[in-house]
């Protein structure tokens, strides 16, 4: 009897074509990732209709290399699992309708995946699961506290009120006029400078895990235009740090106060955001102070990845979820 | 040859499972509906509907736009994914093409075409010639009075065929008064049968730089393409 699991993942919620091959749901045997940056740097962020044809030009080319890589024959896949949501619709769209075909010419399962779950689920290749689990999630398009009491089982504790925090630090960062993506920029810029601006902390209602970083962002704004009319000289460092403590103070304490009340034993960082700098060495030292093992993953599984998406679709599989032919992209899919 | 053909190019969606030149199944609607989510059941209830199963198909036919950006590529991914799952050939055969089979048994010229807003078509001139739809006049993004004015100018027959028959049927008669043919409603519906059989002999295209017929830059390319020439000049 066959005790493994394989499945395929594929992700196209945003601007990366990508396709992986996972084992059990532990283990990566594939992971190829196409990023489109390049072709969307001109224009200073993510075009909808370019990244869609990007990846309808890209999706079988992927595949292929991802089959290759893993050197694995299609009767030992148990299931195609892909995100379903959210992200940019168009984009999603072909990921979605790929999944499909090959579920449908391979006769195998088809489960859809939440973008979000995926990104939690990237950290199980470093170490398994303890629950109850904590989960804070950064990117580009989410800041969430994700409870997970076992697995395929998501609570969001606290979320984003307006931006998200990789947002605020895309808008800094074009204020500062760095180039796209800006948030590494800002990460770089940070280390060197000094915060000598006090901006506001969101820290909303005393119980309340939800964040706010529309603030922040306006303070950053009015900082940097009152010191343009009285003629002082800013360094962009020092804006960059000062900027980045708040955004870092912020998120590092809300995670520590979800962490004790939940009393979980395991606290992830997931997405984007948690390749910041920072963000790490603030939610590392902050941790070392209690007991509770805090696991970031590292950089190549932060960023958008198909082996997540397999990861978290393993899981979906093996509890029996699946998916129609009519499956369709949600690009405001809720995590639960 | 089992060939399976798909086209959501437009509002039309279009499946068909073919023996050769011999249809087993067409399944046509015209409705304003989604395609990502209708596509994929339309395909399983024909192959299901002929005992099918995937492995047995030996070719896929899809057509490649222009269209709707998001349609087009709801077929095209679909499509290449199945044949490079199933390691079988894929054709793309353009999708005012298919449409211009409509008019197979026509002598003269055949214009088919899509509305692409703002006064704009996609759209292309095709006879049928020596056993095959020949293109007279290359497939473009144009403004409709322009495009009419060159088919006028032939001073002879066209037959115009198009889904969006009604939004331009005036503007056409206006200008080109007899020389205007325009059918029924349901010769202005494209039927994969069609872009079956478009596609049966035709050379296979390679499956991963298959694209789509899309006609049109991406808007932001359009605008950044523009902005580079004007720093240019200026
Ligand atoms: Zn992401």
């Amino acid at each position: 009897m066959k005790n493994d699991n394989y499945i395929v993942g594929i992700e196209t919620s945003c601007d990366e074509t990508a396709v992986a091959i996972v084992k059990n749901g532990t283990e990566i045997i594939s992971n190829v990732v196409a990023s489109q940056i390049e072709s969307h740097k001109r224009f200073g962020g993510v075009v909808p209709e370019i990244a869609s044809r990007h990846h309808v030009e890209q999706m079988t080319i992927v595949l292929e290399e991802a089959f290759e890589q893993a050197a694995i024959e299609w009767e030992a896949i148990d299931a195609v699992a892909v995100t379903e949501g959210p992200g940019l619709v168009g984009a999603l769209l072909i990921g979605v309708n790929a999944a499909k075909a090959l579920a449908f010419a391979k006769q195998k399962p088809l489960v859809g995946v939440h973008h979000i779950a995926g990104h939690i689920y990237a950290n199980r290749f470093e170490q398994e699961f303890e629950f109850p689990l904590l989960a804070l999630v950064v990117s580009g398009g989410h800041t969430e506290l994700v409870l997970m009491k076992e697995h395929g089982h998501f609570e969001v504790i606290g979320e984003t009120r307006d931006d998200a925090a990789g947002e605020a630090y895309d808008k800094v960062a074009r204020m500062l006029n760095l180039p796209y993506p800006g948030g590494p920029h800002i990460d770089r810029l940070a280390g060197t400078g000094e915060e000598s601006i006090k901006f506001p902390r969101a820290w909303l209602e005393e119980e309340s895990f939800d964040f706010s970083f529309s603030g922040l962002k306006s303070s950053v704004i009015n900082t940097i235009h009152n010191a343009k009319q009285r003629g002082e000289e800013l360094k962009n460092e020092d804006i960059a740090a000062s900027f980045q403590a708040s955004v870092v103070e912020v998120l590092t304490e809300k995670t520590y106060k979800a962490a004790k009340q939940y009393g979980v034993k395991k606290v992830i960082v997931a997405g984007g955001v948690a390749a910041n700098q920072g963000l790490r060495t603030a939610l590392q030292k902050k941790f070392s102070e209690i007991a509770i093992p805090l696991l970031i993953p590292p950089l190549n599984l932060c960023t958008d990845n198909a082996a997540m998406i397999a990861g978290a679709g393993t899981i979906a599989y093996q509890q029996g979820k699946r998916s129609g032919w009519d499956l369709n992209a949600n690009p405001s899919l809720v995590l639960g | 040859m089992k060939i399976l053909a798909i086209d959501t190019s437009n509002q039309v969606l279009g499946v068909a499972l073919l023996d050769d030149e011999n249809i087993i199944g067409e399944f046509v609607t015209n409705l304003k509906k989604n395609h990502s989510v209708r596509l994929m059941p339309a395909v399983d209830r024909l192959m299901k509907e002929a005992n099918m199963a995937p492995e047995q198909l030996n070719k896929i036919v899809v057509a490649k736009g222009p269209g709707s950006y998001t349609g087009v590529r709801i077929g095209m991914a679909t499509a290449k994914s199945l044949a490079w799952a199933l390691n079988i050939p894929i054709v793309g055969v353009s999708s005012l093409e298919v449409l211009a089979f409509q008019g197979r048994l026509f002598s003269s010229y055949i214009c088919p075409f899509f509305d692409a807003r703002r006064g704009l078509i996609f759209t292309g001139l095709y006879k049928w010639e020596n056993g095959e739809m020949s293109l007279k006049l290359d497939e473009q993004n144009i403004l409709m009075e322009e495009w009419l004015e060159q088919l006028a100018a032939k001073q002879e027959k066209v037959l115009i065929l198009s889904p969006d028959i009604d939004m331009y049927k005036e503007t056409i008669l206006r200008m080109m008064g007899d020389l205007a043919i325009i059918p029924e409603k349901p010769f202005h519906i494209a039927k994969p049968s069609h872009l079956a059989l478009a596609g049966l002999n035709r050379e296979a295209d390679n499956t991963h730089n298959l694209s789509p017929n899309y006609l049109r830059l991406a808007e932001a390319e359009a605008n950044w393409l523009k902005m580079q020439k004007e720093n240019k000049n200026g």
